[in-house]
Formats: C-alpha cells, structure tokens, sequence
C-alpha cells in the first residue's frame, strides 16, 4: 500500500508540532515528557527509515545461518536457543557479522549519539 | 507539601528532640526526587541558633515490612556505621527509627553536601581538580569497604557470579523476547565464570554515579547501601566501568573520571590484595548484561501497565549494553 501523506510524514508533522507549537506553552514535568515524547517520535521517524531494508537483509542472513526459512521470530527463537545451547559460537561463519548488524541497526534507530555506537563505527564497522 | 499538614514533621521533630541534645524542632521539610523503592527527605534540625542539615531515609509510606530483594533499611544504616569505622567516607548515622517514633521504617543521617549528578562531576569547572584523583580514591574506598570485618555485618544475603548469572537469565527468560546478543553474553559468563571468589567481602553493590557525592575535593560521602550483599569484591571494581556509567566519556573508564590501573593501584595501596584485571572483565560483562536486563523489565512495567512516554523509551536503552557487550567479546578487527 502506498498513501500520501506517508507514515514518516505524518509523524515528522506530529513530531514538529511537539516541539513548535505544544511544548513552548507547557511548563514542569508536561515539558520534559513532552520533550521525551518527541524524540520517541524522532525514533520511530528512523525506525521507519532504516528497517524494511535492515529487517530483509536480517531474514536474509537468518535464513543462511540457520539453513531454513520461518518468521523473523521463530528464526531469532532458533538462534537465540543455539547460541545458548553452545550450537552456534563466535566461531561459527556469519554470527559475529549478524550480532554485529543487529546491533548496530538498533543502535542507528534508538541512539546514533550513543558512545559505544559512535566508537564501532570509529573503529571501522561496516567499512 | 506545607510542613504544617505533613504528618511525619511532628514525629520526626520529637525523635529528634529527644536523641540530639538542645534540638528544639525540624525546618524545611522536603521529598527529594529518585528512589523507587525507598524515599529520600532532606530537612534541618533547629538548634540553637544553628541549623543541622539532615537526611531521612524512609520505607515508601513508612511501611514496616521487609523486601525479600533490599537489605533492608536496619541493615542499611548499619553497615554504614561499620564502612565508616573503616574509614569509608560516609554520611554519619544520627538515629535509626523505632516502631514508636511513629515515622515508619528508615534512618536519619547526616546531610553531605556535594554532587551527585554524573554529567556535572565530569563537565563542570568546579571537579577540575578532583577528576584526575577520583579512579584512585574509588580504589581506595573500595579496599576499605571490603575490609569491613565479616564478623560484625548484619545478616545479608551472598550473591556470588553463578546466582548472579542465574537470577539474570530468569528474568531475561521471564521477559520472553529474543535478544540475541543476550544469549551470546549468557553463554560466555557460565563458559568463563572464575573459580569461586578467593575471599568473600562485604559488597556495596551500586558503587557508581549517583550513589558517590563528590564535591572539589573528591569522594566525600558512599551513599545508597539498599543492594549491599555479601560475595566477589571484584563485582564492585567492574561496576563503575560499566560504559552505561561513563556518561559519554568512553576513554576513561572508571566512572568516565579515569582509569583502570589508577583505581586497582590505589585498591592494591590501600590493603585491598591484587586485583587480577580478567576477574574485573568477567564482571564488566556481567555488570553490562546486568543493566541490559534490567532495561528490559522497563518494556514489562510498561506493557503491563506503567504508561508513561519515559518508561516506554527507557525500554529501548537495552541495545546500548548489547553494542558494549559486542565490544567486550566479538571485538571489530583493527582497520
């Protein structure tokens, strides 16, 4: 389905509309959660921009590690429960560079400021 | 909330009347913010002409029960009178409460004056000169913490790495969302757990920003004793690295102030033994994984209810400790 205007931009607008018009006549605790409130929407503005591509991609290497198809969750089931039981390691082909590209989605979504994010890209993640 | 109207102004003011000579009364009541589970009141004592600055530790709603999980408030105030007679800085005890001061659980202490807030102690001109000194006072705190004879401690609970590790996995389990950065964290600590400790210590528990009041001159007070336990000292070392606990301030390890081999050669300095630096690692991870968990039980107070706009992004926080721990044990090849 394609509709105008789009998910990210209605939220850009409700977003926008927080912080220009609600905010400067709220005072006290209404401020500071409606402060938190807006970046709650900045994130879901980049969680609509980075995750059909991240998420497909992450089926992908689900689909190559664990040799079968599923729903994305029944596959992180899977995975999560091999990685438990030892089955799969860091020494496994993939998994490292899977661990690594989930997190490093998430963190894009929920804090690119963050310092352990900002670091591994210093340090040459995804180069 | 007028002193007039609260109801625990009166019975605080005639416990302290009675236990601290020439006190005639209390002034400037107030509930300070933070402390879920215990409340914070700062007040001072009119004697005199002189004000005493005080803090009052209560139970929510002066409830008498004992948690399962807290030491407990008793158990609190005194291991702080045993950290101080160590020399730990800490805020001294002035009175523990009785069921007929009418006030409910909780302890009064002396107020410290000093920071708390991490972002101010490590940004603000007035630490200049303390920052560069504090990985080595925290190492020197925390020998004398853990040299706190284990004869003398109240009844506390032992929580060694394996309980740990267990009680973690329970509530990651609990939650049910696959995080599977988690599982791989989970499987290093139980392919990795340390022998047991050499020696079991007194643990503070919560050794970090916000329970450290800091003032121009360094550690002045060791504040919060609520998650005291008995088990590994190292625990308390690795905590205050954790990078959640660095504010920004990745380089500087201990705190975002300084440091790893300030801290342990201050520990060493001060009678704590040798610190072996895989045995703080396997607790940075821990400790790291510990405050991803947590994070995620923030998504089950929220689902289940708690719905504020706060409590739902805390949840999100979890993915931080999941880029640490990915640093810790599968390092990026040097480029």
């Amino acid at each position: 389905m394609q509709e105008q205007p789009s998910a990210y931009e209605l939220v850009d607008i409700v977003a926008e509309f927080i912080r220009v018009h609600a905010m400067p006549q709220l005072s006290g605790h209404a401020a500071f959660h409606a402060l938190v409130a807006a970046n709650a929407l900045d994130m879901v503005k980049r969680e609509l921009k980075i995750l059909p591509k991240a998420t497909s991609e992450e089926m992908e290497r689900l689909r190559a590690l664990l040799g079968h198809d599923g729903t994305l969750e029944d596959l992180n089931r899977e995975l999560c429960a091999k990685i438990e039981s030892g089955e799969l390691t860091l020494e496994t082909k993939g998994l490292a560079d899977h661990l690594w590209a989930i997190t490093m989605t998430k963190l894009s979504i929920n804090q690119p400021k963050y310092s352990g994010y900002v670091r591994a890209l210093e340090e040459g993640y995804g180069q | 909330m007028p002193e007039a109207v609260n109801p625990i102004a009166a019975p605080l003011a005639a416990a302290l009347t009675r236990e601290i000579a020439g006190v005639t009364g209390i002034e400037n009541l107030k509930r300070l913010s933070g402390g879920a589970s215990q409340e914070t009141w700062a007040f001072d004592a009119r004697q005199g002409d002189k004000l005493i600055p005080l803090i009052l530790r209560r139970a929510p709603g002066g409830d008498r029960e004992k948690s399962a999980t807290a030491a407990g408030l008793e158990t609190e105030a005194a291991l702080i009178k045993l950290a101080g007679e160590v020399n730990v800085p800490i805020p001294p005890v002035r009175l523990v409460l009785k069921e007929a001061d009418g006030v409910g659980r909780g302890f009064i202490m002396d107020r410290v004056e000093g920071e708390t807030i991490a972002r101010k102690i490590l940004r603000d001109d007035e630490f200049v000169k303390a920052r560069p000194m504090l990985a080595r006072q925290c190492g020197e705190i925390l020998a004398r913490l853990h040299s706190v004879d284990m004869a003398k401690l109240p009844p506390l609970r032992l929580s060694t790495a394996k309980s740990e590790i267990e009680q973690y996995f329970s509530t990651y389990k609990t939650h049910n969302h696959p995080h599977p950065v988690f599982d791989l964290a989970f499987r290093w600590l139980k392919d990795n757990a340390p022998a047991d400790a050499a020696k079991i210590t007194l643990v503070h528990g919560d050794f970090r920003h916000g329970n450290l009041m800091i003032g121009a001159d360094g550690v002045r007070a060791v504040l919060d004793w609520e998650l005291a336990h008995t088990g590994d000292p190292m625990e308390d070392l690795a905590w205050i690295c954790v990078n959640s606990w660095r504010f920004g301030n990745i380089d500087n390890p201990v705190g975002g102030f300084g440091q790893r081999e300030d801290m342990f050669a201050g520990y060493e300095a001060a009678g704590g033994g040798k610190v072996d630096p895989e045995r703080v690692k396997f607790w940075e991870v821990l400790g790291t994984l510990k405050w991803g968990v947590m994070c995620t039980t923030m998504v089950m107070a929220f689902q289940a209810g708690d719905r504020s706009v706060e409590r739902a992004t805390i949840g999100r926080r979890s993915s931080e400790t999941e880029v640490d721990l990915l640093r810790l044990l599968a390092p990026l090849k040097k480029v």
